[in-house]
């Protein structure tokens, strides 16, 4: 595998007063209540070890006060952490003086905020151009960017609104074409959906999904719901307490979640609609597979289960998508682990 | 041993003379050696002033009184306002107190300006360190607190009695909720809008102008309302030590109990605090109005 995009390594982050004396608590095994109470310092992060591969959508989950917040802001370097390394293209971020950390904010990195944080005084379009605008890009260069993403968000039309004038969804929208018009590779997005409407929040989702599909950015988004994390992740990463619990493709996640936190947080999850038919295929060893039905590995269960109950095959037989065949997958087993 | 508990141990009458006249000798040594340098310094702020004065007063009733409404219209966007102005003015000019008001205004204007130019740079500084708004605060404590009759003795011992000591009691006065409010204002600026900033790798002049400072303006207008409307209240105390204006007439009312005169000059005063309160304040809410307002 190529070397990834962005690497964290051993990170550790801790709130309070003295957090280098609080590290040897940490080290020793001393837990996040009992750093609290006894030395009153807050684990931020624990030995956070990921890979963000480029190109990929990583999510981040956990709930509120896991520490994915703080995790987000040691990529961009909001946050100083105690101890450990974040590196982007192989350039240690944490070691980057504030000219260098500027320039890499500027040309690498864009954000999304929960609270969309737009400035009340500008409007739309000098929203979007502000990361243009603060580089003293010149402005018809800016404004032709700008102006672009906010059509690709759909709010044109909307460019001389002040965000007050606007619904919450569509403040992220605009929240959303200012960090596009940056241009960076990096995309980081915290919470970007979790103050919106179902409705909405889909709306933007397939927004996302539909732009990434186009622009390939390395996307770390942040989410403590599990359907979206699902939907949008190419793989999720789960935090608690400052801890990641486990990391994967959301179908390992759901099929064998390493601790019960995980597990809790999978049980309820409609299992057809997230794992697809090569993540539970076993490979081909001589079996007997005539009549077997062919599926698409890449097919999601919900899509083919109706056909597997009205023609009820022993086996299915899971092929790529230039028909070769490359595993196969027996119905019982298929009930298996929709039961589960 | 009784007496101990009864009277508190005070310094002996005579150190205490001694420490008086001393402290008060080198003051006034102090204000013989450098009284004329801080005149000379304050030389430029003193030809503003008079400048304005002169101008004001030189200038034709119905002229001054059409820049006035205009302004007035323009500041609030209100003819109610427009109107109550011009009724305020009339009544002023009708009753003798035009030149008075117009002294006074060429003050209040002076010693706003001067205190805009201290303030807000003082209270931007303020809201970037904790260090600095510790050492500020009790310095704006004591500038609030302390009655001005007590720092104008030092002031006249400086300068003599004139316009500019005056000018520079009113700025004392009314100066501290400039700088508070400056202060406080910046320092509430929501901070997921300076992550923002930060994000986007805006530097500090950058978040300072485009984000703090706008942020924090309905705040910072706020504190220069505060700051005239202070100014005013300082004008009559203010001409004790020889600032011309609404002030004077009042102080010889007192001293010789022409009630009619004190209450005319008195409501004088009042009219030209509720026209600059209305307008700057209206004015102050129209710069935000797109803060608000209604989801399409």
């Amino acid at each position: 595998m190529s070397e990834a995009k962005i690497q964290i390594k051993s990170l550790y982050k801790i709130f309070g007063k003295n957090p280098s004396a609080a590290m040897e608590y940490v080290k020793n095994g001393v837990g996040k209540d009992e750093l609290l109470e006894k030395h009153n310092h807050v684990l931020g992060l624990k030995d956070i070890n990921l890979d963000i591969q480029s190109e990929s959508i990583q999510v981040v989950m956990g709930l509120s006060g896991s520490g994915k917040s703080t995790l987000i802001r040691h990529i961009n370097r909001l946050i100083e952490p105690t101890d450990g390394s974040v590196t982007v293209d192989g350039d240690e971020v944490l070691k980057m003086n504030e000219e260098q950390l500027r320039s890499f904010r500027r040309s690498k990195t864009a954000m999304v905020f929960q609270r969309f944080a737009l400035l009340p005084h500008k409007t739309v379009l000098q929203n979007t151009i502000f990361g243009l605008h603060i580089q003293n890009i010149a402005e018809e260069d800016a404004k032709k960017s700008a102006l672009r993403w906010i059509e690709r968000v759909g709010l044109s039309g909307y460019e001389d609104k002040y965000p007050q004038h606007l619904s919450g969804g569509m403040q992220q929208r605009v929240g959303l074409a200012r960090a596009l018009t940056n241009d960076g590779d990096i995309l980081l997005m915290d919470e970007a959906f979790s103050a919106l409407d179902p409705l909405i929040r889909k709306d933007m989702q397939d927004i996302l999904l539909e732009l990434q599909d186009e622009l390939h950015k390395t996307v770390v988004f942040i989410t403590h719901d599990l359907d979206e994390a699902l939907k949008i992740g190419d793989r999720i990463a789960i935090l608690k307490d400052g801890i990641m619990d486990q990391e994967g493709i959301p179908a390992e996640i759901l099929l064998n979640p390493k601790t019960k936190y995980v597990k809790d947080f999978v049980e309820d999850v409609n299992r057809a609609r997230v794992i697809k038919a090569k993540h539970i295929m076993n490979e081909i060893n001589g079996q007997d597979l005539n009549g077997a039905m062919p599926i698409n590995q890449d097919e999601f269960i919900d899509r083919f289960i109706d056909k597997v109950i009205a023609e009820k095959p022993d086996n299915l037989l899971i092929q790529d998508k230039d028909k070769k065949n490359v595993g196969f997958l027996s119905t019982q087993k298929l009930s298996e682990i929709l039961k589960r | 041993m009784s007496n101990f508990l009864v009277e508190f141990p005070e310094m002996p009458n005579k150190q205490f003379r001694e420490f008086k006249k001393g402290v008060d000798a080198s003051y006034k040594d102090f204000a013989r050696e450098w009284g004329d340098f801080i005149d000379a310094m304050f030389e430029p702020l003193l030809k503003m002033l008079v400048f304005f004065e002169k101008t004001l007063i030189a200038t034709p009733w119905p002229i001054f009184m059409i820049v006035l409404l205009g302004l007035t219209y323009w500041g609030s966007r209100s003819y109610k306002l427009v109107i109550g102005t011009f009724l305020a003015f009339v009544f002023i000019g009708y009753f003798r107190m035009w030149d008075e008001t117009m002294s006074t205004i060429a003050i209040i204007l002076t010693s706003v300006i001067m205190s805009v130019v201290i303030g807000l740079p003082t209270g931007i500084a303020m809201s970037r360190s904790d260090r600095t708004q510790s050492i500020v605060t009790p310095i704006l404590d004591i500038m609030q607190t302390m009655p001005p009759f007590v720092y104008l003795i030092p002031i006249v011992m400086l300068m003599g009695i004139g316009k500019i000591p005056g000018l520079i009691a009113v700025v004392i006065y009314a100066i501290p909720p400039l700088i508070r409010l400056t202060n406080l204002g910046i320092r509430e600026v929501d901070k997921e809008a300076l992550e923002a900033a930060d994000a986007f790798g805006a530097t500090k002049k950058q978040k300072l102008y485009q984000v703090q400072l706008p942020l924090a303006l309905p705040t910072i207008f706020a504190g220069i309302n505060q700051t005239i409307m202070m100014a005013l209240a300082m004008v009559i105390i203010a001409s004790m030590i020889g600032v011309k204006g609404l002030g004077q007439p009042v102080l010889q009312s007192i001293y010789n109990q022409y009630f009619t005169k004190g209450v005319l000059y008195g409501l004088a005063i009042v009219i030209v605090a509720i026209v600059f309160d209305r307008v700057s304040q209206s004015y102050g809410q129209r710069i935000q109005k797109h803060r608000s307002g209604k989801i399409v």
